[in-house]
This record gives structure tokens, sequence and C-alpha cells, in this order.
């Protein structure tokens, strides 16, 4: 209880924190991996190539490095990023890398038939994605977009590493305070990013059942 | 008056020669095509294609499957590119276009304006699932022929109804059977009134319980309509009722043409013979 009372301020102002840099992460990954996404379908090989190369690089590397590099590295090149901007960028770009993966593989399993269709029908190619390919590829995207995002949550806990103020960071500089409670800090900690993470879960089900209207049977 | 009779003949010179000038116009083909080839990799589907259509006409292309029957209507419908020759829809080239004197590919807007002269109806009617009846027959009026929404609705409802499927209108394509999709499929493509019609095995993809109700559609379309039409099928007695002409593919190329009665009745070519045979032992032709 006394516990709960001196550990909780701390980690409530690190909790709006991690929600902002969550949620600016997330509308970045969200906008990176349909730009990236689509890129990667275009009918320009050199297009879909530098689309690969940017997606290989995101993944390929660890996030807490791009982290370092965004934040630590790229002063030595004259550009200066707040914490939470390199935070934000760091999150997006490498969430995104992931993102377009799905974009592009759900895309892709709309059937041949319904691009036929729509081409038939002399519908501009902005049309033909917009209401014909893009409402059937999003319920594709929406179970894997919402793995994404609790990863995405869970990454957030790297921008302690920059300096930025999130949860992670208050309960370490809370341990050093409060030594004798690291269990009840560090239990609070887990219970908060669960909560979040069961939030956005709860989230993603309720637009997968939206997108499922209509499509009964 | 010696000069009566001359003026006559003149006089009726002048008629034929006005009657001809707009029987070529009427007899200019909508559609053509010229050694039309087409290869996919190191398969030839189609190795030369002359064929024309022309307004109103019913043509009815038969041939065993593989023979690249499908490939023609699709290349119409410009969903494949000609690897050789040429189409031209309504005296104008489909794949290339004039830009500063030259020649060039054909730009998506060219292309759209081509292919609003036709439209398709396919095998396995690929109606968009997360839309209604109604709004896969209203999208492109709506978004293409830029109809305000009420009158495009208006249009629909029209359509529906003449293939009987206007009760149905608010239900989605997963609650329909096959025999309901396809004739929302030809309402949805009819309402945009194209100049020809397409038909790619329409009837292939129903049980067999189905097949009569969307060849009833079919045919009283073709009645009515003074829209030309290009329909692939392996329905013999419908071919024969439905065609004004009838083509034979078979290995790529035009084996025989001609009114039905000649080419179900009296076919010339052994392969002709033989595909027909197929047809006389299983289903019968009357």
């Amino acid at each position: 209880m006394e516990a709960g009372i001196l550990l909780l301020p701390g980690l409530l102002r690190g909790l709006r924190v991690t929600l902002e840099v969550f949620v600016l992460g997330a509308m970045l990954a969200l906008g990176l991996s349909f730009a990236v996404g689509l890129l990667r379908l275009s009918r320009f090989p050199i297009v879909r190539t530098l689309a690969a190369a940017y997606v290989e690089f995101f993944r390929g590397t660890s996030l807490l490095i791009q982290l370092f590099w965004l934040y630590y590295a790229l002063p030595f090149f004259g550009v200066e990023l707040s914490a939470l901007a390199a935070g934000v960028l760091g999150l997006g770009l490498n969430y995104g890398a992931y993102g377009s993966e799905v974009v592009r593989s759900a895309i892709r399993s709309v059937p041949k038939g319904q691009w036929e269709a729509a081409i038939a029908l002399n519908l501009s190619p902005l049309v033909r994605f917009r209401r014909v390919i893009l409402p059937q590829a999003w319920p594709l995207m929406l179970p894997p977009f919402g793995n994404l995002l609790i990863e995405l949550l869970k990454g957030t806990s790297l921008v302690s590493m920059i300096t930025l103020g999130d949860m992670t960071f208050q309960a370490m500089s809370l341990r050093t305070t409060y030594a004798r409670y690291e269990v009840p800090l560090f239990l609070l900690l887990l219970v908060l990013y669960f909560l979040i993470a069961t939030a956005t879960s709860a989230i993603v089900r309720r637009l997968e059942r939206r997108a499922r209207v209509g499509r009964s049977a | 008056m010696a000069g009566a009779p001359a003026i006559v003949d003149a006089n009726r010179a002048l008629q034929d020669r006005a009657r001809a000038r707009e029987d070529a116009a009427v007899r200019r083909p909508i559609v053509r095509f010229r050694g039309v080839k087409k290869a996919f990799g190191a398969m030839t589907v189609l190795e030369g294609i002359d064929l024309d259509l022309y307004p109103g006409e019913k043509v009815v292309v038969i041939g065993p499957s593989g023979s690249g029957k499908t490939t023609l209507a699709r290349m119409l419908m410009t969903l494949e590119t000609p690897s050789g020759g040429e189409i031209e829809v309504d005296g104008e080239p489909l794949f290339t276009m004039v830009r500063r004197g030259r020649r060039v590919p054909a730009d998506e807007r060219h292309l759209a304006r081509v292919r609003g002269k036709i439209g398709m109806v396919f095998q396995h009617f690929n109606l968009f699932p997360h839309m209604t009846v109604l709004r896969n027959v209203t999208e492109a009026l709506i978004h293409v022929r830029r109809i305000p929404p009420e009158e495009a609705r208006r249009r629909t409802m029209a359509m529906l109804e003449r293939v009987g499927m206007a009760e149905h209108a608010d239900k989605y394509p997963a609650q329909l059977s096959g025999g309901q999709k396809q004739r929302v499929a030809i309402a949805r493509a009819l309402v945009m009134e194209p100049k020809v019609m397409l038909f790619d095995e329409p009837t292939s993809a129903l049980d067999p319980e189905l097949v009569g109700e969307v060849l009833a559609v079919i045919k009283e379309i073709a009645a009515k309509g003074d829209m030309a039409m290009l329909l692939i099928t392996h329905e013999m007695q419908f071919a024969r009722e439905i065609a004004d002409r009838i083509v034979f593919i078979d290995g790529g190329k035009i084996v025989e043409q001609g009114p039905p009665e000649e080419v179900l009745l009296r076919p010339k070519s052994e392969r002709l013979k033989a595909f027909l045979a197929r047809f006389r032992n299983g289903m019968g032709l009357r």
C-alpha cells in the first residue's frame, strides 16, 4: 500500500510519455507500412528494390542500436533530434518495415479476379484501390497489425535508453531511490504495460469486427 | 423529254451512293483483331488472330480449353497485352495512341476511354464481396460515369429488375447462389451501356441446374440489345440459338467460322468435327 503511494506518481508520469511515444510511433509506423507496402508492389523495379532495401535494413538491425544512431550518432552529422523525435522516428521506421510486409501480403492476397473486375468496370487505379482492394485487404491486415502494435508498445521501453522519461525510465530511477520496493515496483510496471497491451488488443478486435460487417456467410 | 431518264438515273446513283456510305458506316467493325498474337513466356497461346466484330453482332467463340479463346476476350478487356498484332475498338487502336505525331504505347487515360466501350462478364463472377448487390452495380456508374447517386440507383434497380434480381438488391454476394451472382454480374456490366459485351464462359462455374436462368438472361439481352456480343461458351445448343456467327478456335488459330448451322451441323475441318463429336456424345446437340 505504502509502496503504491510512493511509486505510482512517478510511474504514471512515465506512463504519459510511454503512451505518447506509443501513439506517435504507431501512427508513423502505420503510415510507413502503407507507403512502403505499396511501393513494394510498384511497376518499377527500382522502386521495389529501394523499398525492399528499407525493409531489410530496419528489420535486420536492432531497434536499440537504431535509436542510439538517431539520438547519439546523428548529431555528428549535423542532425540533432530531440529524444522524443528520435524515439518516435526509431519506432516508426522499425515497425513500419514489419508493417509494410503485412500491407504487401494482404494486398497480394486479394483475389486477382477482384482487380480484373475493377478494371473491366473501368474504375480508375485510385478508385480500384480505395473502393475494391483496400476494403478487402484491410480485414486481413488487422490481426497482424494488432500483433505489431503490441510489439511496438513493448519496444517503447527501449526509449528509456535515449534519456526519454517513459515508464521504464521512471522505474529504473525509482529503483535507486526505493531499493526495498523492487518487487512491487517491477510488478506494477508489468501490470501497467499489460493493461495498455490489453486495451490495444481490445481496440484492434473491435476494428476487426467492424471490418467484417456484411461478409457473413 | 430526253433528259428526264438521265436525271432519274443520276438521282438514283446519288441515293445509292448515300446508302452505300450508310452501310459502310454501319458495317464498320466495332472490334477488329488484326494478326493478334499472345505468348506467355515460351508458350504461344494465340498465333495471329484476325477477327472483326460488327455493331450489334453476336459472335460465339467455341473451342477446346486451352485453345486461347479466353485470352482473346481478356486482351480486348485490357487484362492482357497482345505480344503482336493490333486490336481496334471503334476504329481506334486499343493498345497504342498518338502523341506528338508518334505512335506510342497507350497510357491509362487512353485505355480508360477505349475500355469504356467494353463490358465483361467473368466465369467466376468476380462480384465485390464487401458491397451489397445494389452497390456492386452502382459503383461504376457513380465513380466512372459520375452519375448522381439517386439516378444511379434508379438505373441499377431497373437493370436488376431486368435480370430478375431486384428483390435481392440489399443482399451481399455471399448470400446468393451462383446463378444469382452471375445475373448481378451481368447487370453490373450492362448498366454501363457498353458497345461490346464479353462473356467468358459465363455458365462454366455454375451448378447444372443454375445454368438455365443465366442463359435466359443473356438471351434476353441479346434479343433486345443493339450491343455487339462476344461470347465464349461450351453450351452448344445455346450458341446455336444466339449466335449470328460461330468462331471455332483451336491451337491458337481460328480454324473455322460461319453461321451457326454451317459450323455446328456441317463442319469442314477434322478438328471441328472431332470437337463437336465430343459434345454430341455427351450433352447431345439437338
